[in-house]
């Protein structure tokens, strides 16, 4: 029904998200590779991410002059294999993502519900909370929490969860508040069901699809702040290899021109982001469609 | 005497196609009628029956997904269907105007009560801004609204519903319009207000000259204010003629039905009477007529073809086989 | 209109309050913050002296009590590696970041606005497509790498543009672009749904009805409607680009509050980054009870509410 004048682009356009029907393929099959690749880093590296030899560094990647079959990604400022450490930059990345926005969605689902269904005074207090912490730019409040707890992989986890939760707080709550004008709630107050079987059985199944799709679309957002926290350098420390850190160290090679220090590491992390983002838009759409204001 | 009429609808077909083109449903189907000048036409149906879209078709103001497929709208003896989008733009207002339904989202809340009065005035007329102020203001006053300048620099949103409602009418013919749609003015007033409300269009109509089309699904203000009516089912007009004569002797069991269905005061004893079933599928119509499966009174021919128009009377068709030749 | 005023003020007054306390618990919240409070390679003898100064032993209530005094009173702490107070530090640096965030949200807005509106307007057309690209990447990327890309292309390879530092309008174009394009991005896709919602209102279609021409209606009727979301929104992301920019303004060495957040945590001079937190937070507070007082004045529905 598109204008002929649009329909190339438009083609082109289902092309990159390789819709089969509807479901975006390429950016599914990039997560699943990205996921495959943190469990299987051991096996797929070519070398150790941590261990440099420093007679080889800065080596361009293979189709470079200077580059050399043994490192096809070339190396970094210790003489480390570009390509290894951006496998194991995907179980950093995959890890802390996956975790943060896992422990988030939980703790913000269930707060949610609380909140959303219990009303009065648990619900200001809870509501009072999420604005404070919503007030504070996710960024700034993160480099804070580092801050003050140090630089881990874990306590990555927990800052950004602590940090992000607030984001399913509200939407959920939300949700819930629909919900309990809804006849089947209703009914079930009116059986007499306990406050927490209602919570349990009839409110949270129907939130689940709204936290799933706030899920994916939180984990773009949660590998570009881990990112940039580690490349600030409070986020995973070195010499443990996070796509983040890489560009840290790289924006050292950069003015020498030692480019792939730099592009690479961010090409991993648009990719995963994006395919995140277009698989998130499709839930989005395919699972809820008043979730669309989202 | 006879002079011809003003607004001439010949086998209008509007279609709704879906985005694969795999689903059409034919809202206007094959719909003609007339209207001669300062005269009233009532339009009834049930929601669905299709005739906002029929108002939209003259106007031309369809939705993307909506197609006129065949057909001519005369007015003023000049097809409207075969005008640029130019030409149209300049009926729109000035010769053919519409009033909607709800008038709180008819009105825009940014923009002041004047503003929007004014607005059809300056681009139709040409006229400057006071003279279009001033004319907006004697508008106010012909719908009876009161201090009209203090009005004028207000908002919708201070308004009440009825008031609402009279400054869309006051938009309608603010650059005096042959014909005025209005299309379920009422519904969204109170009982109240709605009287006083039909008794501004007549004398507005009276003073202007006006022809009025008036879409409803309620057969009291048809009484009252048409003087001919048209009713609508699944797309297609199935009984046209004077109200009198219709509402008397109605000649298609549909509006007997729907006149049956009325309730009546003063008598207890008397049943409320729905019409059973539901309106068909409008994107896959059964053979025969549309009404058959609900009609109290169908024969075999019903199921098999579709009626055409007979004549039941002077000025008056229904599209039944009942009505047909025995 | 007032009441509307005063309460929208209480409720940032109360924001204000829990910020300060959200700080004030997380700071406390390793059990020790002496070790935060003080510098560097200080001996036990420093330590005790912090604990004594800031009262770390006295009841919370106290403590917060002397806190919020000393926020009252503008004493923020002071520096350890430039020894000077750290609000004189901030409110030097801030013309700085707030020069970036406009020169990025005007980019953000000249480019997402239109583009989201002849989007709506043209649906599913050419436009709409290189649109909703854009718009994607622009959210996908991070800012900082970008920048660090655009350094490379046009500092490294091409020489055009100045890597890092302020003073020119040069300096301002990459680290602008850098941070501003997720925001162009979340400009026009908020422009063009909300442009979308406001075509299809009753409004526009009676303003179609009189016969206006097609440009009036989008320009009068639709554009007005269909912006108030959008500048409420840019309001709000004016701050939060300021606090965003903290990696762009490293990467581009950009001497605005950013650059002095990261100062703060690579040298570990904790006073800054509570202090720079505090008012980042509070800052955002202040910023969305203007923008919510000016959405009032433009949308006279607000305006006279009782």
């Amino acid at each position: 029904m598109n204008g002929s004048r649009s329909a190339g682009l438009t083609l082109s356009w289902r092309f990159a998200a390789l819709r089969v029907g509807d479901f975006p393929v390429v950016p599914t099959a990039i997560i699943a590779a990205l996921v495959l690749t943190a469990i299987f880093a051991d096996f797929i590296a070519p070398y150790d991410p941590e261990v440099g030899v420093l007679g080889d560094r800065f080596r361009p990647p293979v189709w470079q002059a200077g580059g050399s079959e043994a490192h096809l990604l070339g190396t970094d400022h210790l003489g480390r294999d570009v390509l290894s450490r951006l496998i194991f930059g995907a179980r950093v990345s995959m890890v802390v993502g996956f975790t943060a926005v896992i422990f988030a969605g939980v703790l913000g689902t269930a707060l949610g519900i609380l909140s959303g269904y219990m009303g009065g005074w648990v619900d200001q207090v809870i509501m009072r909370l999420t604005d404070t912490w919503l007030a504070l730019p996710a960024l700034t409040f993160a480099i804070f929490l580092a801050a003050i707890l140090g630089p881990s992989q874990w306590n990555i986890v927990i800052i950004l969860a602590a940090v992000y939760w607030t984001r399913y707080a509200r939407v959920i709550r939300g949700e819930v508040l629909s919900l309990k004008e809804r006849d089947f709630v209703r009914l079930a107050i009116v059986a007499g069901f306990s406050k927490r079987t209602i919570m349990r059985q009839h409110i949270l199944p129907n939130v689940l699809n709204s936290a799933i799709v706030l899920g994916t679309l939180m984990l773009g957002v949660v590998i570009v702040t881990e990112a940039a926290l580690s490349f600030l350098g409070v986020g995973v420390p070195p010499p443990k290899p996070a796509w983040g850190l890489m560009l840290a160290d790289g924006k050292k090679g950069m003015m020498a021109g030692y480019w792939w220090l730099t592009v690479l590491p961010g090409c991993c992390i648009m990719l995963m982001v994006l395919s995140a983002n277009l698989l998130g838009d499709w839930l989005r759409v395919r699972l809820d469609p008043q979730l669309r204001q989202l | 005497m006879t002079t011809s009429p003003l607004l001439e609808i010949k086998d209008l077909a509007t279609h709704f196609v879906s985005a694969r083109g795999t689903r059409v449903v034919r809202a206007v189907n094959e719909v003609s009628l007339s209207l001669n000048a300062g005269e009233t036409l009532g339009i009834v149906g049930e929601s669905g029956s299709g005739k906002s879209t029929l108002a939209l078709s003259i106007l031309r103001l369809l939705p993307p997904a909506a197609r006129i497929v065949s057909g001519e709208i005369l007015f003023e003896g000049e097809d409207l269907l075969k005008k640029s989008d130019g030409e149209m733009r300049r009926i729109r207002g000035k010769r053919v105007a519409m009033i909607l339904q709800d008038p709180m989202a008819s009105l825009n809340p940014l923009f002041t009560i004047g503003d929007q009065i004014a607005e059809p005035i300056r681009v139709h007329d040409h006229a400057n801004r006071s003279r279009a102020w001033a004319k907006a203001l004697d508008l106010l006053k012909a719908v009876r609204i009161s201090a009209p300048q203090a009005r004028a620099r207000e908002y919708p949103h201070q308004m009440s519903g009825g008031m609402r409602q009279r400054i869309v009418g006051a938009i309608a013919i603010s650059c005096e319009p042959a014909l005025l749609i209005a299309d379920e003015p009422t519904t969204s007033l109170d009982v109240t207000i709605q009287a006083q409300y039909l008794n501004l269009l007549r004398e507005l109509q009276r003073t202007h000259g006006l022809a009025l089309i008036f879409i409803t699904h309620n057969l009291g203000i048809v009484a009252r204010m048409c003087d001919h009516v048209a009713v609508m089912y699944a797309g297609r007009i199935v009984e046209a003629g004077p109200v009198r004569r219709l509402f008397n002797a109605p000649a298609h069991p549909y509006t007997e039905a729907l006149l049956a269905s009325i309730p009546r005061l003063g008598d207890p004893h008397q049943r409320l009477t729905a019409i059973d079933g539901q309106p068909p599928d409008m994107a896959a119509p059964a053979p025969g007529c549309a009404f058959q499966p609900r009609c109290p009174r169908a024969i075999a021919r019903c199921r098999q073809d579709d009626p055409p128009g007979f004549v039941a009377g002077e000025a008056h068709t229904a599209r039944c086989w009942l009505q047909g030749p025995r | 209109m007032k009441r509307f005023v005063v309460r929208r003020l209480g409720y940032s007054l109360l924001s204000l309050f829990l910020l300060s306390v959200t700080i004030f618990f997380f700071v406390r919240i390793t059990g020790d913050p002496a070790v935060l409070l003080v510098e560097p390679g200080a001996s036990k003898a420093d330590l005790e002296a912090i604990r004594a100064q800031f009262g770390l032993d006295r009841p919370l209530v106290v403590q917060y009590w002397q806190f919020m005094a000393s926020l009252l009173r503008g004493d923020f702490g002071q520096s350890f590696y430039y020894r000077t107070p750290v609000l004189e530090l901030y409110l030097s640096r801030l013309p700085n970041s707030l020069l970036l965030a406009i020169a990025a949200m005007v980019f953000s807005l000249l480019i997402g606005i239109p583009t989201g509106i002849i989007a709506a307007v043209r649906v599913n057309g050419w436009w709409d497509s290189a649109g909703k690209i854009f718009a994607l990447l622009g959210l996908s990327l991070p800012s900082f790498w970008v920048g660090l890309v655009m350094i490379l292309f046009f500092s490294v390879y091409l020489g055009w543009l100045p890597s890092s530092g302020s003073g020119t309008p040069l300096h301002v174009i990459m680290p602008a672009f850098a941070l501003g394009w997720y925001f162009a991005a979340a400009h026009m896709r908020l422009t063009r749904s909300s442009m979308l919602e406001v075509l299809g209102t009753e409004y526009v279609k009676l303003a179609r009805l009189k016969g206006l021409p097609e440009a009036l209606v989008i320009a009068k009727h639709a554009f007005k409607n269909a912006l108030i979301p959008v500048l409420t929104l840019a309001g709000i992301n004016l701050v939060i680009m300021v606090n965003v920019a903290v990696v762009v303004e490293t990467v581009f060495a950009w001497p605005g509050i950013g650059r002095l957040l990261y100062e703060g945590i690579a040298f570990r001079d904790f006073p800054v980054v509570q202090a720079t937190v505090l008012l980042n937070g509070a800052m955002v507070v202040v910023t969305s009870l203007f923008v919510d007082i000016f959405y009032a004045v433009i949308d006279p529905r607000i305006r006279y509410e009782r």
